[in-house]
């Protein structure tokens, strides 16, 4: 196989890979939906759909031994981190089996193994923990990135000042990912910003920073490769303003009423699957038929996911105080 | 465990020292000691520590572990908790604990919450230290004594070393615990001075101290007014009533064996706390005492708090709104009849 075949090979095997990956969100989200409606899960379930390119744009361009740090609308986040799709359906459910036990839910889901440091349910809240992953990963000398999400809304939050500042001041390996979708809830982001320009506000701590299509995964993850570069080369932390669309309310509680149909269906117009597809199409790298065999796929393994879960053990009962405090010894230290 | 308010064995060798150098010992210990180790907060580095806690640890261990921050409490408390989870056992101080409700998110959502929302996965083994308490006529924002609001939530542990002992022997427990610890340092304490064991070191964080034996009541107390409660055992010893004064030490969670087994024998308790009384750390004890000892009591517990009030600036009353050797002696006096 010549070069050229080899590396067209490799493009397609890549672009493939990062369209499963948002096919696969996409389905386990419109799963969740569907459970939740029909009471089989419960809690604040706050769905990704539409906004798929941005955890798969970013997490392509990350290291194994990288960190990432999310929000309660994680779910994207985890599972295109890698993070098993059986146990983050369990964490749905509650099930012993989940990424957390069951005790953390939708908006709490954690994995060591893939450095995943879990969803906050505060906004804003993972900011300083993101920048204190990245202080103990320089001070030890380790060439970690940490990717930090949030969303537009976090930005009105002290927090976000607070990090920035203090990220910029040490200059510390840290990719914050703003995921701006328009909306902090139900308030619109020109009812909550004097200045709309989230990356000019970034930038103004002396942060690099600069918008991307939210809804383009290559140009996401275009962004997130040259982020995640600088930041690894000791220049500092980066933020990139990931413009995107959640078509869903903003939690399942949501009546939606604070946007019109017809916004919905403008940016439904900019769908990051069918972008994509018709980029590899264009291409000659989607070949007839992928796309449905792929949403083929995912829904089966989604729909296994579910029978597992909820077959799963519980947490039992007499365990409900476990993990409040460690279940090992202080450690012994020297000297 | 420091069952008597001045421990010394004769013929051990001591050394004169503060409460304040005894904590900067502490951390020097510990600096020294591990590698993981580092102290981050607002100006404990050129400035030498708000409470010149810190004096002369920049010059000995240099700015990357003498860590001076901006004015950003949560940002720099979370950085604390993410440094933990990453490898580092950090001591992060804030100044005073008004400060810290700017980081009480990062305390209560974060560090508290992260090892069990994780099912076990992330423990955050962080040291916070922060001043705490009234008496330096500092007004309404900086008197105030919440490590008791602090000692309502799951996943933290509270202590609050009221003797030189504790001062330089907490932390190193502290440090070696792999979850969140909170130290309240209370502000009238740092000029105490007295006598330490030279080769003073770790003590327990575990168990509450019988500071001074008695058998006519139990005085129930910690951190900033163990003294007041001392001094008022003496008074009250001066009239034939011979007071128990238990120091708590840690306040999250509660050594209700050390408490309980007391009061059974002396049969009346006086809770003396510098927080307010409503909804505060007195009423845990009370009712621990009565869901406990109830049959045991001869009297209802009494509770000597500051008054609910925010504090104010003029000396006399301060005096009035917080805990005193009078009241303390009252108090005592009421219960025994």
């Amino acid at each position: 196989m010549s070069t050229r075949r080899a590396q067209e090979q490799r493009r397609r095997e890549h672009l493939t890979g990062l369209l499963r990956t948002m096919l696969l969100i996409r389905r386990f989200e419109e799963a969740c939906a569907e459970l939740y409606s029909a009471a089989r899960i419960r809690g604040f379930v706050h769905l990704y759909v539409g906004e798929e390119a941005v955890a798969t744009g970013i997490t392509a361009a990350l290291g194994r031994d990288d960190w990432v740090v999310s929000t309660y609308r994680e779910h994207g986040h985890a599972l295109a981190r890698g993070l098993p799709l059986d146990a983050v359906m369990a964490e749905m459910f509650g099930r012993q089996t989940g990424v957390s036990r069951g005790r953390g839910g939708s908006m709490h889901l954690f994995d060591r193994a893939h450095g995943f440091v879990g969803g906050n349910a505060v906004v804003g809240g993972g900011l300083p923990l993101a920048v204190g992953l990245a202080l103990a990963d320089r001070m030890q000398g380790r060439d970690r990135v940490t990717a930090c999400f949030f969303g537009d809304g976090a930005v009105a939050e002290g927090e976000f000042h607070e990090c920035m500042n203090l990220a910029a001041l040490w200059r510390l390996p840290v990719l914050f990912c703003c995921e701006n979708n328009r909306y902090a809830m139900g308030t619109a982001l020109a009812k909550e910003h004097a200045e709309t320009d989230l990356a000019l506000r970034a930038s103004s701590y002396g942060v690099a920073a600069w918008p991307v299509d939210g809804m383009d995964v290559l140009a996401v993850e275009d962004a997130a490769r040259r982020g995640v570069e600088d930041v690894r080369g000791g220049g500092g932390p980066v933020f990139l303003e990931l413009r995107t669309y959640r078509y869903r309310a903003h939690s399942m509680y949501d009546p939606d009423r604070y946007r019109d149909k017809d916004e919905i269906s403008a940016w439904k117009e900019h769908d990051p699957i069918d972008a994509l597809c018709a980029r590899m199409r264009q291409d000659a790298l989607l070949p007839d038929g992928t796309r449905e065999r792929l949403a083929e796929e995912v829904a089966c393994l989604v729909d296994a996911a579910v029978e597992v879960a909820e077959q799963a053990p519980l947490e039992p009962v007499e365990d409900l105080t476990r993990f409040v405090t460690s279940e090992v010894e202080p450690e012994v230290v020297a000297g | 465990m420091t069952t008597t308010a001045r421990p010394q064995e004769v013929g051990r060798t001591t050394v004169e020292t503060t409460y304040r150098e005894a904590l900067r010992e502490a951390i020097r210990e510990a600096l020294r000691a591990d590698d993981r180790v580092f102290l981050m907060g607002e100006d404990v580095g050129s400035y030498g520590g708000c409470f010149a806690v810190s004096l002369g640890l920049l010059e000995e261990f240099g700015p990357e572990r003498i860590r001076d921050t901006p004015l950003s409490e949560s940002a720099f408390v979370g950085a604390g908790i993410g440094a933990a989870l990453a490898g580092l056992r950090p001591i992060v101080e804030i100044m005073t604990v008004n400060f810290s409700l700017l980081a009480l998110d990062q305390i209560m959502n974060n560090a508290a919450s992260l090892l069990h929302m994780s099912g076990g996965q992330f423990n955050v083994p962080l040291v916070v230290r922060m001043t705490t308490g009234a008496g330096r006529q500092l007004a309404a924002q900086h008197s105030h004594s919440l490590e008791g609001w602090y000692a309502h939530i799951p996943g933290i542990r509270i202590v609050a070393p009221a003797t030189l002992e504790d001062a330089r022997g907490m932390l190193a427990t502290a440090l070696r615990d792999p979850d969140p610890v909170l130290v309240f340092e209370h502000g009238s304490l740092y000029n105490m001075k007295g006598t330490l064991d030279a080769a003073a070191g770790a003590v327990d964080i575990d168990r509450a101290a019988v500071r001074r034996p008695g058998e006519d009541l139990t005085l129930i107390t910690y951190g900033g007014t163990l003294g007041k409660a001392l001094d008022a055992a003496e008074r009250l010893a001066a009239d034939d009533i011979s007071a128990e004064v238990i120091d708590l030490r840690t306040l999250r969670p509660l050594d209700d064996a050390t408490i309980i087994g007391s009061v059974r024998r002396t049969r009346r308790a006086v809770v003396v706390d510098e927080g307010w009384r409503s909804g505060g750390l007195s009423a845990e004890l009370s009712a621990r005492i009565m869901e406990q000892a109830l049959f045991d009591l001869e009297a209802p517990v009494a509770r000597v708090c500051s008054a609910e009030v925010p504090m104010p600036y003029p000396r006399h009353l301060e005096e009035a709104a917080l805990p005193q050797v009078e009241t303390i002696v009252r108090a005592a006096r009421d219960v025994v009849g």
